[in-house]
Order: C-alpha cells, then sequence, then structure tokens
C-alpha cells in the first residue's frame, strides 16, 4: 500500500521487514511512550515503533458524516468503526477498525494493524492506519 | 480568605435565538441579574466572563457602560464557566473586591462540533481521518465502562427520560416536551451505543451571578447561598480525555476525580452531605461515569440508584433538575454556570415547578470539557 500511495501524514507510518508500524517517541527518562511522535530533535525522547498487534480496549461508531474542516474524506459518506486498541508495553492507541461487522465489535478482540486507503474530498488516496481483526490460523 | 456569596442571578434561556448574537444574550443576563439584585452596573467593581465561539466577554462594556472596570476574559473550553466562576471567586475571597460578577455565553452553529487540530496541539491528519469527534470520545468511554460495570442500555435511556422530564419544568430549558424511553433507545444511533437523543446539542444561552463578600452580601439584605468551594482542575496522568489520539496502558484518575475531592476538601463536607447535584451529562453516559467521579456512588451502584429513582427530583440525590445539557443544550460557555444558577434557585426555594423538597440546604456542580479539565463548586443556603 505504502508503494502504491502517499501516507497521510510525515512521521507516522513506515515500513520495517516488510510490515506496517506506527512510528512513536518514547521519553528517556521514565520510559513512557507518546504518539504521535514527538518533532525530531526533541533529545528527551527516543524514537520507537509500535507493536502491530494488540487487543481491543473500546470502540464505536461514527454514524454521520464529520464536518470539514477538520475532516477530509469525501462528501459521500459510509459509517466506520473507531476504537482504542490496548498495545501492550507500549501505549493504548486510536484508529480507525476496518475488515469486521459492527456487530461482531467486542472489548478484547485481538487486532492488528493494517494500512488503510483513504480518500480525499479532491479524489487523491492516502495511506492511513487502521486496526483489523487477527487472524491465527486454527484459532477461529 | 473571606467568605463569599452569590447574591444575584440572570439567564438568557438556552435553545436558539436567531434575532440575538452571544454576546447580546450575555448582556441580557447581566442585566437581568442586576435588576434581580436592584443593583446597577457602575456598582459592579469586575467581571470575568467568557464564551467559546461567541465572542470576548469584556466587549459587553460598549453595552453595558465604559465604568473602567477589570473584565477579565476566560477561554477553557467547556470548563468556561466554571473558570469564571473560579476567577471571580478568587477575587473576593483574597479581599481584592467586594462585588462582582461571573458570565458565560454561547452561541454554536448547529450540528457537531468541528475542532480544528493545531488548536488542540494534534497533528492535522487525527481530523482529517475522521477521529477528531467529541461524540466518539464519550461514546468509547461509556462503551468500555458499561461493560466493566454492567451498565444497561435501559439505564441509558432513563437518564435521558429524565433529564427531558426535568427539562419540562424549566423555563429556561431548550428541549420542554418529555421523550418515553422507547423513543430514547429506539431514536437514530449517533455512536454507539449512544442514541441521537442521549445527546445533548450544541446550542445558544447565557448566564450571569452576581457575587459579593459577606459584608457586601449582608448590606444588600437579598437571599444569598455561600460558596463553600469552587475548584478546577485539569487531567492527571492516565487520565482518559477528549481529543486523545493515545492512552497511557497505567490507568490513573480524572480532572473530575481531582477537582471532586479539593472541593470536598474546601468545603469540609463529603458526598452523602450533597442535598442536589448538576453533574456535566454531554451524554447520558457522562451522567452516569459522573456520579461515580463526584463520589456519590461506586462504580456499577448507578443501575440500582437509577433503577429505583434516586436522582430524580423527588429522589434521594436529585442530579440535573432542570435537565441538564440533555435539555437545555450546551452552550460552551455557558454551561457551567448554568449548573450553579440551577442551585441557587434550589437552594433559595425558587425553582418552581422543579423545585427540590425539604429545602435542600448544600448544593453540588460539576462541568467538565476539552482536553481533560473540570471545576466544581458547592454552595450552602
Amino acid at each position: 500500500m505504502l508503494d502504491i500511495h502517499p501516507p497521510i501524514a510525515d512521521d507516522l507510518l513506515t515500513l520495517s521487514d516488510g510490515a506496517l508500524h506506527l512510528i512513536a517517541s518514547r521519553e528517556i527518562a521514565t520510559g513512557r511512550h507518546v504518539f504521535p511522535a514527538r518533532p525530531a530533535g526533541d533529545n528527551r525522547f527516543d524514537r520507537v515503533l509500535l507493536p502491530r498487534q494488540g487487543s481491543l480496549w473500546s470502540w464505536t461508531v461514527q454514524r454521520f458524516r464529520p464536518k470539514s474542516p477538520p475532516y477530509a474524506g469525501p462528501e459521500a459518506f459510509e459509517p466506520y468503526a473507531v476504537g482504542y486498541v490496548a498495545l501492550a508495553g507500549a501505549l493504548i492507541v486510536e484508529a480507525r477498525l476496518t475488515g469486521i461487522a459492527f456487530e461482531a465489535l467486542r472489548l478484547d478482540l485481538p487486532m492488528q494493524l493494517v494500512p488503510l486507503p483513504f480518500t480525499l474530498a479532491n479524489g487523491e488516496t492516502r495511506t492511513t492506519f487502521a486496526f483489523a481483526p487477527l487472524e491465527t490460523p486454527g484459532h477461529a | 480568605m473571606r467568605d463569599v456569596f452569590i447574591v444575584g442571578a440572570g439567564i438568557h434561556a438556552f435553545g436558539r435565538t436567531p434575532a440575538l448574537t452571544g454576546l447580546q444574550q450575555g448582556v441580557f443576563a447581566v442585566r437581568q441579574a442586576l435588576d434581580h439584585c436592584g443593583l446597577t452596573w457602575p456598582q459592579i467593581q469586575f467581571a470575568f466572563g467568557g464564551s467559546d465561539s461567541a465572542g470576548n466577554a469584556d466587549t459587553m462594556v460598549s453595552a453595558l457602560g465604559q465604568t473602567g472596570l477589570p473584565f477579565v476574559n476566560v477561554a477553557n473550553g467547556c470548563a468556561t464557566g466554571g473558570s469564571a466562576l473560579f476567577g471571580a471567586y478568587n477575587a473576593i475571597r483574597a479581599g481584592s473586591f467586594d462585588l462582582g460578577l461571573a458570565v458565560g455565553f454561547d452561541k454554536h452553529p448547529r450540528g457537531s462540533f468541528s475542532p480544528l487540530p493545531a488548536d488542540w496541539g494534534l497533528p492535522d491528519w487525527y481530523g482529517e481521518t475522521g477521529l477528531m469527534l467529541t461524540t466518539q470520545f464519550f461514546a468509547m468511554k461509556i462503551q468500555r465502562y458499561r461493560v466493566a460495570f454492567g451498565i444497561a442500555e435501559d439505564t441509558l435511556g432513563a437518564v435521558a427520560e429524565k433529564a427531558f422530564a426535568n427539562g419540562a419544568l424549566a423555563e429556561h430549558a431548550w428541549r420542554r416536551e418529555p421523550v418515553d424511553r422507547q423513543t430514547i433507545l429506539t431514536s437514530q444511533m449517533v455512536s454507539d451505543p449512544l442514541t441521537k437523543f442521549m445527546f445533548c446539542s450544541p446550542a445558544e444561552g447565557a448566564v450571569a451571578l452576581v457575587l459579593a463578600s459577606e459584608r457586601k452580601a449582608r448590606e444588600l439584605g437579598l437571599p444569598a447561598v455561600r460558596l463553600r468551594a469552587v475548584a478546577m482542575r485539569t487531567r492527571p496522568p492516565g487520565s482518559f480525555e477528549v481529543f486523545s489520539p493515545a492512552l497511557d496502558l497505567e490507568r490513573g484518575g480524572s480532572p473530575t476525580t481531582l477537582a471532586s475531592q479539593a472541593a470536598y476538601e474546601m468545603a469540609g463536607v463529603g458526598p452523602r452531605d450533597i442535598d442536589v447535584a448538576q453533574l456535566q451529562d454531554t451524554e447520558v453516559g457522562a451522567e452516569i461515569m459522573h456520579m461515580a467521579e463526584n463520589g456519590f456512588c461506586a462504580d456499577g451502584e448507578q443501575t440500582a440508584w437509577i433503577a429505583e429513582g434516586r436522582t430524580r427530583i423527588d429522589g434521594m440525590l436529585p442530579v440535573n433538575t432542570d435537565g441538564g445539557c440533555l435539555a437545555c443544550g450546551e452552550p460552551i460557555g455557558a454551561s457551567g454556570l448554568r449548573q450553579v444558577y440551577e442551585n441557587y434557585r434550589q437552594l433559595t426555594g425558587r425553582a418552581g415547578a422543579r423545585q427540590v423538597p425539604g429545602e435542600p440546604r448544600l448544593g453540588y456542580s460539576h462541568v467538565y470539557g476539552a482536553p481533560g479539565v473540570s471545576a466544581v463548586a458547592i454552595v450552602e443556603r
């Protein structure tokens, strides 16, 4: 995806070992993770990549089109799911949820980071991030 | 430190008033408060005021009179009104002034709020991709809470039902028609698990409170309530707030728990002493969770409290007796002062059809807003 569509923002997403990662910061003094990443050059923080898998911490469904600005999506609107995903050892990150029916959403569902094409109002497409259910072979 | 009293209050009805700007509604509330006290504008020694979207409060001197008074503008998100009260309270408490004003007003367009990421220290992508909505935050906070503490959908509906029943009895409320629980539960889903009738809507309105020192209050001889505590706090580590792209794994308290504890300590009273409470009810889940965050019940006890009607006007602890934000709407700069206005009416026995029985003595108000700020006031008859 990243090869096809440019990321929605700099310093947000990166490919590492062939997989998409979110870029974050870790405060050196406390070990506390911060997302989005702090500006480069803030030497109180290390730059880190967040774990790609976690569990669903909360969720909702956005049922109406958000106002523009700030929303940059097209006029045509489809409801979408939003959630917080707990990433062990790092933080709880907010994201769109994809690849799952709204009725199937429940707390503690195992999730993994995926790229999400996002169409802007002008028709161009960017890559943002989302979490989708973790597909584990042999475990329905 | 000196005691501080509320000696008068004015309100411009909440809702939609196309003919007046937010500032003009603010002026209306100030004039009503002054009339109510038999005071004139030149007697007011200072003012704190604010709005989120309706202009600079100190501009009011053009309409009220250029007396040269110090007029401080307050901008503190949804806690703007609470923060104006905090400023005015401390100015009198410190002995700098004897008579002053706290005023809050606002006027928002229809539909959801549309905050800009840069104003909140956030990158543009957060708003662009549709994550920056207050409705999502409130929905996700109650979603997790209701699973953890067994809050049923019917309990969510009951809170809205109570709000509209109370609003029907309040002259200043916007929604003045009762709505039955079934209609609330089956209305359009806005942000799961919350339906249209479970959310407040951005609106318009204004409130002004006249504050006085004890000496001045005695001299005026008006019905007055004593401010036993005014506390405001910002968010501690590990809190869950509006506009958070990420949260700490290690969970902590909230600005509400901090402000609440500080207010109880200042007043020297506890939650069980409170006779009537106005709690931030941006949506029904907020009222439910704020019952616990303000110390009135333990997490999960809300189901029984609400089923037994304990938070109704005739209950053990009436909550949001004028219908709260759900029935009055949310003019950001005015809501926190509306809560104190309502407690002032209740404690001085002038709440009309919605009067809490038994001559309530202690009133509690709690306002909460982005990006994690709460203000609590405790007033005593």
